[in-house]
């Protein structure tokens, strides 16, 4: 990697850190945990480093490394956006048709 | 060529489904399809990856996607709500691990350093450095909110020095191998460094600093990633990273705010010092018990009841039987909101999850600011299991170690209910003067129980 490669990547690095820092900033505390396993489950893109180490063949230790790294990536996009929606489900505005509390009313 | 193009163009793609995807959490109402879109995103970049020239053996990657997903599913599915802030600090930990272990397979490909520039060293370095502390750092956040270590703070003489020193040594190491790339034990000695590190700097925080911890260490695996990004070449990773840096680096902003401590404290890790400090006495006050039956009369027919939930709340597992109280409190004609103090859970958000879970709706999810001025207007405030977020000595009492830390107005409101089980103060250890209140009634007993009892009691009523 040339430091003009390294010094495109952190054009790259800051521009997006400002979206972030914009996007994020509008996110209400109400959904802040759905956020923050939203925002793992994204950040487990670096699954697509880890398919190219545990798929080049280029020496066992990479491919072994690369094989945990993958398991390890894929169960944060796997797990991060099932629970990201498993929460966001739940938010709503009215109460559900949830089972009335048991008994007779008052 | 024109697969190359494929490819580039998928990450593209992925990129701005991602900001999309984040962009949509600005409302409960679009959420939920935007995060789809983010998901889109990440099939995108895998798709586009497998395409790549270099990937000659998919015998390994289908493998550990196989093993990834079997594991990642129940993790998804099965994790109750109240356990999210263990659950996510675990996922802190696989992050991590997958971008740390990408950067040393990089590195020992390329001929043990020998193949490695200064600039892409330096990109390793901090990968590695990250990726490490961050692998262990939630893994101890991880046990202790689990409760397989003390949630205390575990400390030992030295400790400060010895985490100072793990520092300067992972710094000093990366410093060297920019310089220097060709020298593989000191990069595995960085490795060692950073794994001791994150130990370090976990383990004296106690479990109601979680909140930062967890922010603060998403923030650091989100910099993992965009490392590898730079490591690797690959702009994507870039971008998602630096969306997840940023994002922990919000919430631990947010956080530290909320709890009262600076952020220069949170980054240097030094939280959670036990603090003696001699706030105004509650010695010979007494508080004011309640029964059942008398709490219920209070809150069966007010017009305007503000719930305040604690984390009390959580631990006996009452957000149910709360919503059913307010259901019939509801029925009566009464309005019933809930004020959510940033702090409320073990992680942010935590509350308004437990609440939504319980079937709440979110439009009666109240943050802080929009709250306090209602309190004034409040005929009953119901407390449960909340201390310090409502503790009247963080504006009062200088000598407080809570003191200017945001809190709830409660003290405003005609009538207070507290829920609780004894008196005994709460996370901080400090008295709270709200509960000798005249206008405040204390139910004891635990959440789940005290809660049942008012709804048998308001039915009745």
């Amino acid at each position: 990697m040339s430091s003009q490669a390294l010094t495109q990547s952190l054009y790259v690095f800051v521009l997006a850190g400002f979206v972030g820092f914009l996007v994020i900033t509008r996110v209400p505390s109400l959904l802040h945990t759905p956020l923050m396993s939203a925002t793992n489950a994204i950040s487990a893109i670096s699954l697509v480093g880890s398919l190219v180490a545990a798929g080049s063949g280029r020496n066992p230790t990479a491919t072994l490394l690369g094989f945990v790294a993958v398991a390890s990536a894929t169960v944060n996009v796997v797990g991060g956006f099932l629970i990201t929606d498993r929460m966001l489900k739940m938010f709503r505005k009215k109460p559900s048709e949830m089972p009335a509390p048991k008994g007779p009313g008052k | 060529m024109t697969r190359d193009l494929f490819i580039q163009a998928s990450y593209l793609a992925s990129s701005v489904l991602f900001i999309l995807g984040l962009r949509s959490l600005t409302h409960p109402d679009s959420a939920r399809r935007g995060m789809h879109l983010a998901a889109l995103g990440m099939l995108l970049a895998v798709i586009g990856t497998l395409l790549h020239r270099e990937i000659i053996d998919y015998r390994w990657i289908l493998g550990g996607l196989a093993l990834g997903s079997l594991v990642g599913y129940p993790m998804g599915m099965w994790v109750p709500m109240t356990a999210m802030p263990q659950r996510i600090a675990i996922s802190h930990m696989f992050g991590a691990l997958a971008a740390t272990l990408v950067g040393v397979a990089e590195f020992v490909t390329l001929a043990n350093g020998a193949d490695v520039g200064h600039a892409q060293m330096a990109a390793l370095g901090f990968e590695v450095l990250f990726g490490s502390l961050t692998i262990t750092g939630s893994l101890i956040a991880f046990l202790k909110l689990q409760g397989i270590l003390p949630g205390l703070p575990l400390t030992f003489r030295g400790q400060n020095v010895m985490s100072v020193a793990l520092f300067a040594s992972g710094a000093g190491l990366l410093a060297w191998l920019v310089a220097n790339p060709a020298q593989p034990v000191a990069f595995h000695a960085m490795l060692f460094v950073g794994l001791g590190f994150g130990i370090s700097l976990v383990l004296p925080i106690g479990g109601a600093d979680m909140p930062v911890v967890i922010s603060l260490l998403n923030s650091y695996a989100g910099l993992a990633s965009a490392a590898t990004g730079f490591a690797i070449g690959n702009n994507v990773l870039v971008i998602a990273g630096a969306l997840d840096g940023a994002s922990g680096f919000i919430l631990s902003v947010v956080m530290s705010r909320a709890m009262n401590r600076s952020f220069g404290n949170v980054l240097f890790g030094a939280f959670g010092t036990p603090q003696t400090g001699s706030a105004a006495s509650t010695a010979g006050l007494t508080v004011h018990a309640v029964s059942p039956e008398d709490a219920a009369v209070q809150i069966a027919y007010a017009h305007k009841v503000i719930v305040v939930p604690g984390y009390g709340l959580a631990v006996s597992q009452a957000q149910h039987q709360l919503r059913e109280l307010a259901a019939l409190v509801e029925k009566n004609g009464g309005e019933v909101t809930y004020a959510i103090h940033p702090v409320a859970g073990r992680m942010p958000g935590h509350m308004n999850v437990l609440l939504a879970e319980a079937d709440v709706p979110y439009d009666r999810l109240r943050e802080m600011e929009d709250v306090n001025p209602q309190f004034e207007s409040a005929d009953v405030v119901l407390v449960i299991g909340a201390n310090d977020v409502v503790n009247p000595a963080a504006k009062h009492d200088p000598k407080s170690p809570i003191y200017g830390m945001p809190i709830l107005d409660v003290e405003q409101a005609k009538h207070v209910l507290v829920l609780k089980r004894s008196m005994n103060p709460g996370f901080a250890g400090i008295d709270n003067q709200l509960f000798y209140m005249p206008q405040t009634s204390i139910l004891f007993g635990d959440a789940k129980a005290s809660l049942q009892k008012l709804i048998t009691e308001v039915r009745q009523a």
